[in-house]
């Protein structure tokens, strides 16, 4: 048996050198796309003979499931030459998958590429999304939605900047963090929802005066605490900062207000305002225990409301997190959803491009009201019903009006979420200073502007 | 088969006659019988077509894209051994290999010293249900990790079982230790750990008990004649005895540890912090999330010749040098 062996790891040694002598350097497979403008466009879907398109999702809640559904149906129904192959998984996952599928030989048509530098920056920086400008001159995008929301899902060529270049994605829905609250808590407490911040920490210490669970908050994955922070550091700092902040053009995060903000979430948790344990509570299991009655507030996205208005009726309000002075305008993190684009091997880009723009249309925008989303851009005749979707999109409405709207912080570099939310857990759990806490999510920062 | 051809005699002599030529495949059966011929390698081809294709092969392209800056999407650039540097240098991942080192003594260590207890205890007296037993200490090892991870989340959750129990022995006067476990900064790691205790002693067990099964009763009846109490007993008889199944006990939960990456990936995505991050979370972590493909590459080859080193040193290490 001994030669056997001997002789196996010979012949397995033998294969790995040549496999390896074979193997050509990752990434320079030599079939890099070129990121290729279309010369000329068309916009005659019926033209292009049978297609079939395949399309990368992440709708798969609720509502915002039955409202991709119905699009696609309708879409295929006024093309009957297209087919539309849908393929859908959850956020998390699709973010995983995207980038294997993307740097393979054939990616989907469209897909649901994230925002940020993680994410879509990359794409664009290695060639593998299609600019749209071509497209918008005939549909004119640009035009349609506010700027705020198109340079979200703008980057230079180089991915180095986001919020200018090229135009890679166009969005269906809205979004914003907002304060979801419980009705008949506030009422029992006597309290109402509060017009200013000094209001809203007067409700909580009332709160957790009467034994009640002043905010609800989950935080196992790091990412909801990166969400309170950006809320609280809305409150405290300049929004036009916090944007120039994100997207790498201006300022640190050991400034003074992004310290206090840090500092305000760290006397919240010890005060106990927060679900116990927070740290070990899954973000999921927030909105679930916020319904159950654990919880006076929640700080929490658009993206529950459908979810929330099923489960407690009337019982739940949404506003946006209140201003620093009462009657002065607010402002929160959150923008728009997940932005369609076309990858750049796609061989219909132009039957891609009509059907982004079908699905992002004012059209679109009323079967978002219908099953219960937030549409990005108004909804031409449909209204919510719900009194909970109508504080939503009141809301909504109000931000954009006031260009209120702020980046997510998970922008800011490939790895913020581990490197500022690691320390945020730790600032929550009363283990690290809040000085010390921006810091790192700063070295992290600052190490990234300088490689990028 | 060679056997077998010179045993019929008559068809040998035939072939004796026949042609030089077509004696030759005959050669390849030449040497010392039972020892296979080139021609075996044929035999193995399909697998060894496989297990190239789908273990080598990625292990090979792993090793290349160990000593590149890749993100995955874009041109890759050459870093030398700058990844492997960079695995030790990186506090958090040098942390995470000492979180390994944690893990090992709950995934491998414990478990198996907890089967010897439960193997010298079912092995000296007659217990009713025996088989009940084994199955009910297996089942954790049949169950998918995951469930595993979602089940003991519910177990430490903050109004969980452990809690609840905690919370009685609270009331009787003992200090309150009731906490949320894998969102402590301190008991996380202990948490996750205890978890694969519990997984682990099943497989330790049944491995335990066939060995058991082995030795001779004689050597049992040889030493309570001499005398010997359930302690002796155990490491004159018992635990020599055991030693194989120990090497095969202890090799597979160790590796166990080293690639632990469903529990922590479900339970606590490596937090609170880095409380948890382990060095087969941070694989997966930096090539699929941060995109540093080559880092996470040579993470992987650090704990493939990990585990390599950890089978040889094991099977040195219980089983003796003539293994």
């Amino acid at each position: 048996m001994p030669t056997l062996t001997r002789r196996g790891a010979a012949a397995a040694v033998a294969a790995l050198a040549t496999m390896l002598a074979a193997a050509c350097a990752p990434g320079s497979s030599g079939d890099e796309p070129e990121s290729k403008a279309p010369a000329a466009v068309s916009t005659d879907v019926a033209k292009a003979g049978n297609v079939t398109l395949t399309v990368w999702d992440q709708e798969v809640q609720g509502g915002q499931k039955k409202q991709i559904e119905e699009l696609n149906k309708r879409f295929e129904a006024k093309y009957p030459n297209v087919k539309i192959k849908r393929v859908s998984r959850s956020f998390s996952d699709l973010q995983k998958t995207l980038r294997l599928a993307l740097s393979g030989g054939s990616p989907p048509d469209v897909v649901e590429a994230n925002q940020g530098y993680a994410s879509m920056a990359q794409y664009v920086k290695a060639g593998m999304l299609l600019p749209l400008d071509s497209y918008d001159q005939v549909y004119g995008w640009r035009k349609r939605y506010p700027k705020g929301l198109t340079d979200l899902n703008s980057v230079t060529k180089d991915g180095k900047l986001i919020g200018s270049g090229s135009l890679y994605g166009v969005s269906l829905n809205g979004e914003i963090v907002g304060l979801y609250y419980n009705k008949e808590k506030l009422a029992k407490l006597g309290v109402q929802p509060p017009k200013s911040w000094a209001e809203f920490d007067q409700a909580l210490a009332t709160a957790k005066g009467k034994g009640e669970v002043p905010i609800a908050f989950g935080n196992l994955e790091k990412l909801p605490a990166m969400q309170l922070y950006g809320i609280l550091q809305d409150g405290a700092a300049d929004k036009e900062a916090v944007r120039k902040l994100v997207f790498g053009s201006g300022g640190s995060w050991t400034d003074a207000p992004n310290v206090q903000a840090a500092q305000k979430l760290a006397d919240w948790s010890k005060k106990g305002y927060f679900t116990k344990d927070a740290n070990a509570v899954k973000w999921d299991d927030t909105p679930v225990n916020f319904a159950k009655g654990d919880g006076v507030f929640m700080f929490g996205g658009t993206w529950w409301a459908s979810e929330l208005n099923d489960k407690m009726k009337e019982k739940v309000g949404f506003m946006a997190p209140p201003p620093a002075q009462a009657g002065s305008p607010s402002a929160t993190m959150g923008g728009e959803s997940l932005p369609w684009s076309i990858t750049s091997k796609s061989k219909n880009p132009d039957v891609a491009a009509a059907y982004i723009n079908f699905i992002t249309s004012p059209e679109a925008m009323d079967v978002s009201v219908e099953t219960g989303n937030l549409p990005a851009l108004a909804a031409p005749s449909k209204q919510p019903a719900e009194p909970l979707l109508k504080e939503v999109s009141t809301a909504w409405a109000e931000l954009s009006k006031n260009d209120g709207i702020t980046p997510y912080l998970d922008y800011a570099t490939p790895t913020f979420t581990d490197a500022f939310g690691g320390p945020l857990q730790e600032l929550i759990a009363g283990r690290k200073p809040a000085d010390e806490v921006m810091k790192a999510a700063q070295d992290d920062y600052s190490a990234f502007q300088k490689k990028k | 088969m060679t056997t077998v051809a010179r045993r019929k005699t008559p068809k040998t002599r035939r072939e004796a006659s026949a042609p030089r030529a077509a004696r030759r495949p005959g050669r390849a059966f030449s040497g010392s019988p039972g020892e296979p011929g080139r021609i075996g390698w044929l035999y193995t081809l399909p697998a060894l077509l496989v297990y190239g294709a789908f273990l080598l092969w990625p292990l090979a392209r792993g090793a290349q894209f160990s000593l590149y800056h890749w993100d995955g999407l874009g041109e890759a650039t050459w870093a030398g051994f700058s990844n492997y540097t960079a695995t030790w240098s990186d506090p958090s991942l040098r942390g995470a290999f000492g979180h390994l080192l944690v893990l090992v003594l709950f995934y491998s260590v414990l478990p198996c010293c907890i089967a010897f207890v439960l193997v010298g205890a079912m092995s000296r007296t007659k217990i009713r249900g025996l088989t009940f037993f084994r199955t009910v200490l297996f089942l954790p090892q049949v169950v998918a990790m995951v469930a595993v991870a979602v089940a003991w989340q519910w177990v430490y959750s903050a109004d969980g079982p452990v809690n609840t129990v905690l919370g009685w022995l609270h009331a009787l006067g003992l200090p309150d230790w009731r906490r949320g476990w894998f969102g402590d900064f301190t008991f996380a790691l202990p948490a996750v750990g205890a978890v694969g205790t519990w997984v682990g002693i099943g497989l330790a067990m049944v491995l335990f008990l066939a060995g058991v099964q082995k030795i001779p009763r004689e050597l049992y009846e040889a030493a309570r004649i001499d005398g010997a109490g359930p302690v002796r007993e155990f490491f004159a008889v018992t635990l020599p005895g055991l030693r194989r199944e120990l090497a095969v006990a202890l090799t597979l939960t160790t590796i166990m540890a080293i690639r632990n990456f469903d529990l922590i990936y479900m339970a606590t995505a490596g937090g609170p912090g880095n409380a948890t991050k382990v060095p087969a979370y941070e694989v997966y972590n930096r090539t699929f999330n941060t995109g540093e493909v080559g880092l996470g590459c040579a993470i992987g080859v650090t704990l493939a010749v990990l585990a390599f080193a950890v089978t040889a040193g094991v099977r040195r290490l219980v089983e003796g040098k003539d293994a």
